[in-house]
C-alpha cells in the first residue's frame, strides 16, 4: 500500500494520459481532440518532470556546502518537448480554422457526411 | 577540414536554407536554393556513405562537448546508406517541384512550401544521423510538423482533414516514443545510444525496460504505417500536392523503418527484443496482413494516388516481413527494399504528377485512353508498375528474390506462396491503370498533351534508376548485406570499394 501511495505521481501521469488519450479517440469535435491530445502530452511532461526530482534535493545551483540537488536535465528536455506541444497546437489550430472556412463545421461526423455525399 | 564536420553539414544545409526561403519570392530563386541545399546534402551523404564503407563508424561530437553528456552524431553504413536514399529521392523530386508547384500551390504559399519541404527534409537526415535518443524525437518532430503543412497544401478541401488526421495520430506516436525515451532515460541517466546499449543490459529484467521497449514499437509503427496502425497514410498522400506525395512516399516511411531497426538492434539488441516480446510473429503477421489487405483494398481504388498509396502500405508490409526473420537474407531484404521502395513509389507518384498536371486529377475517369496522348508518362508508370510486381530486370525483383529467399532459408513455405501471391495482386492492380489507359476508349482526351520536359525527365531518371539498379547491384547489394551483417552482430563481407 505505501508503494501505491509513494508512487503518486506515475499513477497521476498514467490517470491523465489515458484522459487525454481518450477524448482524443471519443470526441466528435475537432477542438476538444486537441484539447485531448494536450492533456495527453501533458501528462508525459509530468512524467519528465517527476522523474527528476531527488528527494530532499535544492534547486541544481552551486551553493555553498553538499547539497543534493534535483536532476535538472529531464527539465530541460520538457521544455524542448513543451516548445514541440506549443507547435503541435498551434498547427492544430490554423487547420480547424481552414477546415471550418472549407466545411463551415468542426464536428467529425459532419464533415464525413459531407464528403461521402460528394 | 570541412570533411570533419559532414556529418553534421548535411543537416545544417537545409536547415539554413529553410529560413532563407520566406525572404525569397521568385519561384526560380526559391527552387534554386532549395535544390543546391538538398544536391549538397546528396553529395555529402554520398561522401559519408564512402567514409562510413571504408573506416567504419564516425563519430561527431556537437559544439565540442564530448558524449554521453553532449548530443552525438554516429554515421555507420546503416544510416549512411539511409541518408542517400532521402536526400537522392528529395533532389530527384524537387528537380519537377518547380513546374508542378506552380500549378498546384497558390503563389503566395510558394515561399512556405519550400521552407517547409527544407525542414521536412532536416528532420529526416537529424532522426537519421543522430545518435541520441531524445534528439530522435526533436527532429522526429521537425520532419512531421513540417509534413503536416505540406500535406495541407493540396487542392482539395480533404487535405485539410487528412492533414489534421495525420496530426492527431502522428503526435500520438511521438508522445508514445517520447514516453519510451523518457523511460529508459529513468533506467539508465543516459541519453546516448551506445551508452544505452552499454547500460540496458543491467536492467533488462525489469518491467519499467519492457513498457519502454514497447512504447517505443507502437509509437514507431505509428509513423512507419504498419499495419493496422496505417490509417493516416492513405489520405494524406491522397490529398497532399503530388510533389509532396513523391516525396514522402519515398523518405517518410524509410526513415520511420530505419528508426525501428537502429532501437531493435542497436539500442535494445536482437536478442532481447526478440525475446520479451513475440517480435518475429507480430511483425510476420502484421507484414502479411498488409500484404494482403493493402494490395486487396489497392486494387478496388478509384483514385490512382490512393491506390498507390494503399500499395505503399503493402511494400511496408514485405519491409517488416523481412526484418521477421532475423537473418542476413531477411535483413538484406528489408534493406533493399528500403532503396528499391523509394525508387519505384516515388517514380509513380511523379509520373502521377505529370497527370495532375495535365489532367488537373488521378481518377481512373481522367485517364481514360491517355495512352495514346502521354506515352512517356505511362510507360513510366508501366516500368513502375512492373517493378512494383517485381519483374526481372527491375529493382522490385531484387529485393522480392532476396525476401523468398529469407522465407525458404527457414522453410516458411506459406510466406513464400504468400509473397508471390502478393505480387500476383499488384500486377492486377497495376493492370487496371494500364487498362484504362492503352485499351479504353475515349473521346474526351483527344486534346491532351504529353507532360512537359521538365516533369517528365526527373520521373525518367527515377524509371531509369529503378531498370539501373535492377541490373547492376553491387551497390545497393554490397551495402545491404555489409550491414546485415553488421546488424546482426557477425562478420561482415569487405564493402565494396573499401580500402582493406
Amino acid at each position: 500500500m505505501s508503494t501505491f501511495i509513494d508512487l503518486y505521481n506515475y499513477w497521476i501521469f498514467i490517470f491523465l494520459m489515458m484522459i487525454g488519450f481518450y477524448i482524443v479517440i471519443a470526441q466528435g469535435n475537432l477542438v476538444k481532440k486537441i484539447i485531448g491530445l494536450n492533456i495527453f502530452q501533458t501528462a508525459v511532461f509530468l512524467l519528465y518532470i517527476s522523474m527528476g526530482k531527488v528527494k530532499g534535493g535544492t534547486a541544481p545551483i552551486i551553493v555553498a556546502g553538499d547539497a543534493s540537488y534535483s536532476n535538472p536535465l529531464p527539465h530541460v528536455l520538457i521544455l524542448t518537448a513543451i516548445v514541440v506541444g506549443v507547435a503541435t497546437t498551434a498547427l492544430a489550430m490554423a487547420l480547424i480554422i481552414r477546415i471550418r472556412k472549407a466545411y463551415g463545421t468542426i464536428e467529425e461526423q459532419d464533415i464525413h457526411e459531407q464528403d461521402a455525399s460528394l | 577540414m570541412i570533411s570533419s564536420h559532414l556529418p553534421v553539414l548535411q543537416v545544417i544545409l537545409p536547415l539554413i536554407a529553410a529560413p532563407l526561403c520566406v525572404l525569397l519570392r521568385r519561384s526560380s530563386l526559391l527552387w534554386l536554393l532549395s535544390f543546391s541545399a538538398s544536391l549538397g546534402a546528396m553529395v555529402i551523404a554520398w561522401l559519408l556513405l564512402q567514409q562510413a564503407g571504408s573506416s567504419g563508424v564516425i563519430s561527431y561530437i556537437l559544439g565540442g562537448w564530448a558524449a554521453p553528456w553532449g548530443i552525438e552524431y554516429r554515421i555507420d553504413t546503416l544510416n549512411a546508406y539511409v541518408l542517400l536514399i532521402v536526400t537522392a529521392i528529395s533532389s530527384v523530386v524537387l528537380l519537377a517541384a518547380k513546374k508542378s508547384i506552380e500549378q498546384e500551390v497558390p503563389q503566395q504559399h510558394w515561399p512556405m512550401f519550400y521552407a517547409s519541404y527544407l525542414l521536412c527534409l532536416t528532420g529526416l537526415l537529424g532522426i537519421t544521423a543522430t545518435a541520441d535518443a531524445f534528439n530522435v524525437f526533436v527532429f522526429l518532430e521537425i520532419s512531421s510538423l513540417s509534413s503536416y503543412a505540406l500535406i495541407s497544401l493540396g487542392r482539395d478541401r480533404r487535405a485539410l482533414t487528412a492533414s489534421y488526421q495525420y496530426l492527431v495520430m502522428g503526435t500520438i506516436g511521438a508522445t508514445f516514443i517520447l514516453i519510451g525515451i523518457g523511460l529508459l532515460y529513468m533506467l539508465t541517466g543516459t541519453l546516448n545510444m551506445n551508452d544505452l546499449a552499454q547500460r540496458l543490459p543491467a536492467v533488462a529484467q525489469t518491467k519499467t525496460m519492457l513498457s519502454a521497449f514497447a512504447f517505443l514499437f507502437v509509437g514507431i509503427s505509428l509513423k512507419l504505417a504498419l499495419f493496422p496502425l496505417h490509417l493516416w497514410l492513405p489520405n494524406a498522400y491522397t490529398y497532399a500536392p503530388s510533389i509532396v506525395s513523391a516525396f514522402l512516399a519515398g523518405t517518410a516511411t524509410k526513415v520511420a523503418v530505419y528508426v525501428l531497426l537502429r532501437f531493435i538492434f542497436t539500442v535494445f539488441g536482437a536478442d532481447y527484443a526478440f525475446s520479451v516480446l513475440p517480435l518475429a510473429e507480430i511483425l510476420m503477421l502484421l507484414g502479411v496482413a498488409a500484404i494482403l489487405f493493402a494490395s486487396l483494398s489497392a486494387i478496388y481504388q478509384d483514385n490512382i494516388k490512393r491506390l498507390f498509396a494503399y500499395s505503399s502500405v503493402a511494400q511496408l508490409g514485405y519491409i517488416t516481413l523481412g526484418i521477421s526473420f532475423l537473418s542476413v537474407s531477411g535483413l538484406s531484404a528489408t534493406l533493399l527494399h528500403l532503396f528499391n521502395h523509394a525508387l519505384m513509389k516515388a517514380a509513380l507518384f511523379m509520373a502521377l504528377a505529370c497527370l495532375l498536371y495535365r489532367q488537373g486529377g488521378v481518377k481512373f475517369s481522367h485517364v481514360k485512353g491517355l495512352g495514346r496522348q502521354m506515352p512517356w508518362t505511362f510507360m513510366a508508370i508501366v516500368i513502375g508498375g512492373l517493378s512494383l510486381v517485381g519483374v526481372p530486370l527491375t529493382v522490385g525483383f531484387i529485393s522480392k528474390w532476396y525476401l523468398i529467399l529469407a522465407a525458404i532459408e527457414q522453410g516458411h513455405f506459406v510466406l513464400v506462396a504468400i509473397i508471390l501471391f502478393g505480387s500476383l495482386l499488384a500486377l492486377v492492380y497495376v493492370w487496371r491503370i494500364v487498362e484504362q489507359g492503352f485499351f479504353s476508349a475515349s473521346d474526351d482526351h483527344t486534346d491532351v498533351k504529353e507532360a512537359p520536359l521538365s516533369l517528365l525527365l526527373p520521373t525518367w531518371l527515377l524509371v531509369l534508376a529503378n531498370i539501373w539498379f535492377g541490373i547492376d547491384t553491387s551497390l545497393t547489394v554490397g551495402v545491404a548485406e555489409h550491414t546485415a551483417h553488421w546488424l546482426l552482430e557477425l562478420p561482415a563481407p569487405v564493402m565494396p570499394g573499401a580500402t582493406p
